[in-house]
């Protein structure tokens, strides 16, 4: 799953929701596939071959983003795009490994063998996802290294969603219903992004999302027709999760930062407000099937806008948790480091052996290995 | 394959080379079914080449997505031996939860 | 020979409680993608427990299914070995773990997957060739560890002294069993001791070996394992999730 991190939300076109065919999340991470490949049919701008020539990079850096198509490692680009990309990147990365905390915590305690095992591979994809990211980030020169550096420093955030605790087995259901609900909705445009990497990655990151929204979506339905006890804890959860999440898209559009040049290099098209309330406008009719309330006593359908009012969340608080005092920040990030620093006798003794085995393999006195 | 890490850099900041942690990338390349080509698919991290096909299994063909893996280390290009055992692949067969179809949508919940 | 409910529940708690101690590395291994590598073998265990637990259940009659047998019952009942209840200790001791566990399991689907019970073959057919995989896994970790820098060494080397007592356990000769543990040792022995070799490390002497599992007396790791894993379950009694 993985939000948005921190401030800038991405955004770039998909279709909306309920317009055709392509109106599932699938349905839009499938187009976003075709128009990739329907770009990369269609050619690049200037010389046939595609290679720039002896045009000026920057022109023909600003022609094929004009023209949709994708830029790719090895093209020119300007550093301020090079930058926004790593720094955006990574963030999405980090924020997809610290992401496994929260919800890794219930795996030893799943009420049942089968929730264990879909909770395993929820959590085994988010690594996934963040090795997908962190390998998207690399094609743009910088080391996985140097972003974990980053990371355990300090100096690059991640999703504040992840710094709120899973209290109950509730929680597991609310994260996979709202925050990688809210995670798709902000990286389904992101397949589109003009950075080829990082387009793909999302893509593959998008089709496996879309399991983890259902399986949360799932357990909040089955617990709220089980037990009493259940339903309360499946309500409980809603009501904690729901406004964080709305958090997710980032501050709103008058206080976002990086939005506009974002906008202008298919980085991001559509800015954090409009997500916002395509999420809400989402998350209504689906709350009533689960027969849960979302705890929002203003919440109500605006027949003129077409869209859902809704009380947006406490920003302040937002800026509080990314600035380092949520409730789980100092825990996650004692985590993250424990994890890198026990783990330096092993990742060291597998690069001393590697060394050993190909000075071996060189070595004129010895038989081959 | 654009993706080609010895081209990396390419107009503004210049790339970073070694890892402190001495685990070279690799790049992976997977034949999705027979027939077909192996194509990129992403890249990794891992000490040796075994390990970087085995993380390479793990990490791009949790869903079947492949028969055959190549990893190519950034620093020479050399490809692994096809020759995967039916083991290397067979485990994600059964894991039918990793689909989105496992789950069982109530009727009318849309955008899931 | 016949198939029992025990011998089910071993095979299927061995593979339950070794899925519930990989469980516990999630995001705390020493690389993102040894995550991701032990979070699938774990989900290859948890996989083999299920079918194995279901079966041991419809053969015991009793109405129980995966859930009841894994959740409800307290650890005089279960009959796993001492060896996968361990904790995980550092990576060195989760390979040495994997490592005798994988080679055992091996050994012992190879055989079952020709067994009469037909129902049981096809199950320890298809975990053999997951095992496979999850012994190649800890071989080539167990070299790595063993041959790599002075430390490591000393850590793999005090993880297999540490593991290797508890690896009697698993050949106890067992005359009713489908598949007679005692005459895999053998085999176990073959896979194993040139891991060791090729990682530079001792062999260490036969001498103490604890066991018990397989008669529901355990170490005192098991209640804690089983208190983490059940809470949730037993504090809302049948509940659907
Ligand atoms: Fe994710
Ligand atoms: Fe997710």
């Amino acid at each position: 799953m993985s939000g948005c991190n921190t401030c800038s939300v991405h955004g770039h076109h998909f279709p909306e929701p309920g317009d055709g065919p392509a109106s599932g999340l699938l349905g839009q991470v499938e187009a976003a596939e075709a128009a990739l490949r329907a770009a990369a049919e269609r050619g690049r701008p200037g010389a046939p071959d595609g290679a720039a020539g002896d045009t000026d990079p920057q022109e023909y850096f600003t022609a094929l983003i004009e023209a949709d198509q994708k830029i790719e490692p090895r093209d020119w680009m300007p550093d301020a795009y090079r930058r926004t990309l790593i720094r955006q990147i990574a963030q999405h990365a980090h924020s997809e490994i610290i992401g496994m905390q929260p919800e890794g915590n219930w795996i030893t305690r799943a009420p049942s063998l089968k929730r264990k095992a879909i909770l395993l591979a929820k959590v085994q994809d988010e690594a996934g996802h963040g090795l997908y990211l962190y390998a998207a980030a690399e094609t743009l020169g910088v080391s996985r290294d140097e972003l974990v550096e980053l990371l355990l420093a300090g100096r690059q955030k991640y999703s504040s969603i992840f710094n709120y605790p899973t209290l109950t087995w509730a929680d597991v259901g609310a994260i996979g219903w709202l925050v990688d609900g809210a995670a798709i909705v902000n990286q389904v445009p992101l397949c589109r992004c003009s950075y080829g990497p990082y387009a793909r990655a999302m893509i593959r990151i998008c089709k496996e999302e879309s399991f983890h929204q259902r399986q949360g979506y799932e357990i909040l339905y089955t617990l709220a027709h089980g037990t009493p006890a259940q339903r309360e804890m499946a309500q409980d959860a809603v009501n904690r999760w729901w406004y964080p999440s709305l958090a997710m898209f980032g501050p709103p559009d008058r206080d976002s930062t990086h939005s506009e040049q974002s906008m202008a290099w298919k980085i991001k098209r559509f800015s954090n407000d409009e997500l916002r309330q395509r999420f809400v406008d989402m998350c209504v009719p689906q709350a009533e099937i689960l027969g849960l309330r979302i705890p929002d006593p203003e919440l109500r359908w605006n027949p003129e806008r077409q869209s859902y009012d809704f009380t947006p969340p406490d920003y302040a608080e937002l800026m509080r948790v990314i600035s380092g005092d949520g409730p789980c920040n100092r825990q996650r990030m004692a985590r993250r480091r424990r994890a890198h620093a026990e783990g330096a006798w092993v990742r060291e003794a597998a690069a001393a052996y590697a060394a050993k085995r190909a000075a071996r393999a060189t070595a004129p006195t010895e038989v081959a290995a | 394959m654009s993706d080609d890490p010895r081209t990396r850099t390419g107009g503004g900041a210049p790339a970073k080379t070694a890892d402190r942690s001495g685990w070279p990338l690799w790049e992976v390349f997977v034949r999705p079914r027979r027939g077909l080509a192996h194509h990129h698919v992403g890249s990794l991290h891992a000490p040796d080449a075994e390990l970087a096909l085995r993380n390479a299994r793990d990490l791009y063909t949790r869903r079947q997505e492949g028969v055959s893996i190549w990893v190519v280390p950034a620093a020479a290009i050399t490809a692994s031996s096809p020759d995967e055992k039916d083991a290397f692949f067979a485990p994600a067969a059964d894991k039918v939860y990793r689909h989105p179809t496992f789950y069982e949508v109530p009727e009318g919940a849309a955008h899931l | 020979m016949k198939t029992t409910v025990d011998h089910l529940l071993a095979l299927g708690d061995d593979a339950l409680i070794a899925a519930q101690r990989l469980g516990e590395w999630v995001a705390a291994a020493p690389e993102l993608e040894e995550d991701v590598a032990l979070a699938n073998i774990a989900l290859d265990q948890l996989g083999a427990a299920r079918l194995l637990l279901t079966y041991a259940g419809e053969l015991e009659g009793a109405g129980r299914d995966e859930d009841a047998l894994a959740y409800l019952r307290d650890d005089r009942e279960f009959r796993n070995c001492l060896l996968v209840e361990l904790p995980n200790g550092d990576f060195a001791v989760t390979m040495a773990k994997l490592l005798f566990l994988a080679a055992y399991q091996l050994t012992l689907y190879t055989a079952l997957s020709g067994c009469a019970d037909e129902r049981l073959a096809a199950i320890a057919s298809k975990a053999r060739k997951e095992v496979a995989y999850h012994l190649d896994h800890a071989r080539l970790w167990t070299v790595r560890l063993g041959d790599g820098t002075a430390e490591s060494h000393r850590r793999m080397q005090a993880a297999v002294d540490e593991i290797w007592p508890y690896t009697h356990e698993l050949f106890l000769p067992d005359p009713t069993a489908p598949v007679d543990p005692a005459g895999l040792r053998a085999e176990f022995l073959a896979i194993v001791e040139p891991v060791l070799a090729e990682a530079t490390l001792e062999r260490p002497a036969d001498d103490w070996a604890p066991e018990g599992g397989r008669r529901g007396l355990h170490t005192e790791h098991l209640s804690y394992l089983l208190a983490e894993m059940q809470v949730l379950h037993r504090a809302h009694p049948g509940a659907r999730w």
